[in-house]
C-alpha cells in the first residue's frame, strides 16, 4: 500500500509542477514580461513536450528505438486540421473544436501506430530503428502526394494527381495541397490547450507505467526471453505501447499544425524525429520529467542563443556533444559523482533524472 | 532504350550510396555504432573539392586526392574527439553524439561556404559515350563512378581479407575484447576503420556532386540515410552486403521515379527497405543471429 501511495504523490507533484509551470507562464505573459518570440514558442513547446513523453514511452519504458516519431504527428496534424475544418460548421465554439480535432487526429494516428507495429516490432534494435526511420519518411511521401478537398458535398480525396482533379464543387476549398500542405487556415491551438493536453499525456503515461500493463512492457523492456516465459505476451503489450505513443504524437501533432496557417509535410522529417529523440535521450531514458525539462529547454535554447546569431546552431551542436560526454563517460562521471557526494551528501540520488538542467 | 538508360544512371547512384554504405558497414560492424555523421563526411568531401577546383585551381585529381584526405582526417579526429569517451557509453548516448556531430558538421559548413547553392563542375566534364546509333546515351560520369565503385569493392575485399590490419578488423568486429587479448591494437584497428569509412565518404561526395552538380550543407544527409538504408538492405556489418544493398537501393529509386512517380520514389525504396527486412530480417546478406540465453 505504502508503495502506491508514494507513486501516487510523485504523479501528482508532477501535475502540480506543470500547472504552477503553466500558472506562472500564463502570469508572466499576461503581464508582458515574455518575450515575443518565447511567446510564440509557448504552443510548439507544449506540442514538442508532448512527443518527447509519448516517444519516451517507446524507448525509454518499452526499450525500442523509434526514428519515425515525426510521421505520427505529421498523420496527427493532418487528420486533425481537416477534421477542423470539416466541423467548422457543426461545432463554431474554438476549443471544443480543437478537442475534438486532437482526438480524430490521436485516433488517426493511433491506428496507424497499431498497423504499422505489426510487422514492425517483430524487428529489433537497430532493424528496427531504420525501419521506423523509412516508415515515417514514406508517411512524409504520402502526404506530399495528398491532395484532399472539401465542398457542400464532404470530403474529397485524390492521390497523386493535382488539386484540379478533386472536383469541388463552387464554393468548395482545397485543404491539403499535395507538396504545398494545408494553408490559409485559422489558427486556433492555445496555450491553455497545449497544457490540458501535456496534463492528459502525462496522465495517460504515468498511469500505464504504473498499471499492470506498464510493468509488464519493462519487463519486456529488461528481459524479453524471461518475460515471454512467465506468460506476459510480447506483441499485445509492445503494440500497447507503441499505439498509445503514436496516438499521444498524433494529438501533439494537431495541436502543432492549429498554431500555424500553414503547414507542409517536410514539416514532420527525419530531423524532427531526430530532434525529438535529442529531448529524450537527454532527458534521460524513462524518466518523464526529464522529458519536459529538455523539451522545453532545448527548444527555447536556439532562440536564447539568437544573440550569437550565424554560431548558435554551432553553439547548439557543441552542448549537445559536450553534455553526452559529460553525462556518459565514465571518467567524466565519477568525477561527477564525487563532487555531487561531497556537495550534497544525503540528497544524491534524487537529483539522478534532472540531466537536462545542467545545461539550462 | 528507357529501360537501359534508367538502368545506368540507376546503377550508377546505387555505386554511390554503396561507396557510402561501405564505409556506413565497416564502422557499424567494428564500432557497433550508427555514425549519422557519415553523410555529412560526404558533404565535406565535395565542398573541400569544389574549393580546392575553383578558389585554389588545383588540378582535379589533386582536389580528389585533397578531400579524401581533410576527410580521413576529420574522421580519425571526429573518432578520437566524440566517440572514443563513449566506447562503454550505451548506444542511443552514442548516437545522439553522432547527431550532434552531424549538427557540428553542417553548421560549421554553413559559416564556411554559406547557405546558397553551389554549383560542382563535375570532374570529368559532362560528356558523354553514345550507343545504339544515339539512341542510348552513357554519361562519362556514370562510368567513373561504377568503375571506382568496382575498384574500391575489390580493394576493401582485398584488405579486410589478406592484410594484417584488414584481418585485426575482423577480429575487432567480432570480439573485441579478445582481440585485445591477442595484441591487436584497438584503438588504432578503429582509427583506421573511420580513416577509411571518411575517404570512401569524400569519394562518394565528389562523385555524387560530379553527377547531379548543386551543393548545400545539409546535402549530406538524405544520401547518408539512404545509404544506411542500403547498408542494413544488404546485412549490415556485411561489406558485399553494402555493395548489394546500395546498389539495388540505386536501381529501385530510379525505376521507381521513372515508371511509378517521382514523388513517391522514397516512399517505393523504404517499402522495399520494410518488405526485404520482414522476410530475411538480418538484411539479405546478413548473418542471422541466434539469441542466447
Amino acid at each position: 500500500m505504502k508503495k502506491i501511495s508514494g507513486t501516487t504523490r510523485t504523479n501528482l507533484l508532477t501535475y502540480g509542477a506543470v500547472t504552477a509551470a503553466f500558472v506562472i507562464l500564463q502570469l508572466l505573459a499576461g503581464g508582458g514580461h515574455i518575450s515575443s518570440s518565447l511567446r510564440g514558442q509557448l504552443v510548439p513547446i507544449c506540442a514538442y513536450v508532448v512527443m518527447a513523453v509519448s516517444l519516451n514511452l517507446t524507448v525509454g519504458v518499452l526499450g525500442e528505438l523509434s526514428l519515425g516519431h515525426a510521421g505520427f504527428m505529421s498523420i496527427g496534424a493532418f487528420s486533425g486540421v481537416v477534421a477542423c475544418l470539416g466541423l467548422e460548421n457543426l461545432i463554431p465554439a474554438a476549443p471544443l473544436r480543437l478537442a475534438v480535432a486532437m482526438v480524430i487526429g490521436a485516433v488517426c494516428a493511433g491506428v496507424a501506430g497499431l498497423l504499422i507495429g505489426i510487422p514492425v516490432l517483430r524487428l529489433k534494435g537497430d532493424y528496427l530503428a531504420i525501419v521506423t526511420l523509412a516508415f515515417g519518411e514514406i508517411i512524409k511521401n504520402i502526404i506530399n502526394c495528398l491532395y484532399v478537398g472539401l465542398d457542400d458535398r464532404g470530403l474529397h480525396v485524390s492521390f497523386l494527381t493535382n488539386s484540379g482533379d478533386l472536383h469541388l464543387a463552387p464554393g468548395g476549398r482545397v485543404v491539403i495541397d499535395g507538396p504545398m500542405g494545408i494553408s490559409g487556415v485559422a489558427p486556433i491551438s492555445t496555450f491553455t490547450a497545449g497544457f490540458v493536453l501535456i496534463l492528459v499525456t502525462l496522465f495517460v503515461v504515468l498511469n500505464l507505467i504504473h498499471s499492470r500493463a506498464g510493468r509488464a512492457i519493462m519487463a519486456l523492456r529488461d528481459n524479453r526471453i524471461a518475460a515471454e516465459s512467465i506468460g506476459i505476451p510480447v506483441t499485445k503489450y509492445k503494440l500497447m505501447a507503441f499505439a498509445v505513443s503514436s496516438a499521444l504524437a498524433g494529438a501533439a501533432g494537431t495541436l502543432y499544425a492549429m498554431n500555424f496557417s500553414t503547414v507542409i509535410a517536410g514539416k514532420f522529417s527525419f530531423n524532427t524525429s531526430i530532434l525529438i529523440l535529442v529531448f529524450v535521450v537527454l532527458g534521460g531514458l524513462g524518466n518523464m520529467w526529464g522529458s519536459i525539462v529538455a523539451a522545453t529547454v532545448l527548444t527555447i535554447l536556439p532562440e536564447a542563443l539568437r544573440q550569437f546569431d550565424d554560431y548558435r546552431m554551432l553553439t547548439y551542436a557543441i552542448v549537445l556533444i559536450l553534455v553526452m560526454l559529460a553525462t556518459n563517460n565514465p571518467a567524466f562521471k565519477g568525477l561527477l559523482l564525487r563532487l555531487r557526494n561531497k556537495l550534497l551528501p544525503s540528497g544524491a540520488k534524487k537529483r539522478k533524472g534532472g540531466r537536462a538542467d545542467g545545461i539550462s | 532504350m528507357t529501360f537501359l538508360s534508367y538502368l545506368v544512371s540507376g546503377l550508377s547512384l546505387g555505386s554511390v550510396y554503396a561507396i557510402i554504405a561501405l564505409g556506413y558497414t565497416m564502422v557499424y560492424g567494428i564500432a557497433k555504432m550508427l555514425n549519422f555523421a557519415h553523410g555529412d563526411v560526404i558533404m565535406v568531401g565535395a565542398y573541400v573539392c569544389f574549393t580546392a577546383a575553383t578558389r585554389w585551381h588545383l588540378p582535379t585529381l589533386v582536389g580528389v586526392l585533397l578531400s579524401m584526405v581533410v576527410c580521413t582526417a576529420l574522421g580519425v579526429v571526429i573518432e578520437r574527439l566524440a566517440y572514443k569517451p563513449l566506447r562503454s557509453a550505451p548506444s542511443l548516448a552514442v548516437l545522439i553524439t553522432a547527431i550532434g556531430v552531424s549538427y557540428f558538421l553542417q553548421n560549421t559548413a554553413l559559416l564556411v561556404w554559406g547557405s546558397n547553392y553551389k554549383v560542382f563542375t563535375s570532374i570529368v566534364g559532362d560528356g558523354s559515350v553514345k550507343l545504339f546509333g544515339g539512341r542510348l546515351s552513357i554519361p562519362v560520369i556514370a562510368i567513373v563512378t561504377v568503375v571506382a565503385c568496382v575498384i574500391i569493392m575489390i580493394a576493401l575485399t582485398w584488405f579486410t581479407g589478406s592484410t594484417k590490419m584488414g584481418k585485426a578488423m575482423r577480429a575487432c568486429s567480432e570480439d573485441k575484447g579478445a582481440a585485445q587479448l591477442m595484441g591487436i591494437n584497438v584503438d588504432l584497428t578503429i582509427s583506421v576503420t573511420f580513416a577509411i569509412g571518411s575517404a570512401l565518404a569524400a569519394v562518394a561526395g565528389v562523385l555524387l556532386c560530379s553527377a547531379y552538380s548543386t551543393m548545400t550543407p545539409t546535402m549530406g544527409s538524405m544520401p547518408g540515410i539512404k545509404a544506411f538504408t542500403a547498408a542494413v538492405f544488404g546485412g549490415i556489418g556485411s561489406i558485399p552486403g553494402a555493395m548489394l544493398g546500395g546498389i539495388l537501393l540505386g536501381i529501385i529509386e530510379i525505376f521507381g521515379k521513372g515508371y511509378v512517380s517521382t514523388q513517391l520514389s522514397d516512399a517505393i525504396v523504404f517499402a522495399v527497405l520494410i518488405i526485404v527486412l520482414l522476410v530475411k530480417p538480418a538484411g539479405l546478406l546478413g548473418k542471422p543471429t541466434n539469441e542466447k540465453v
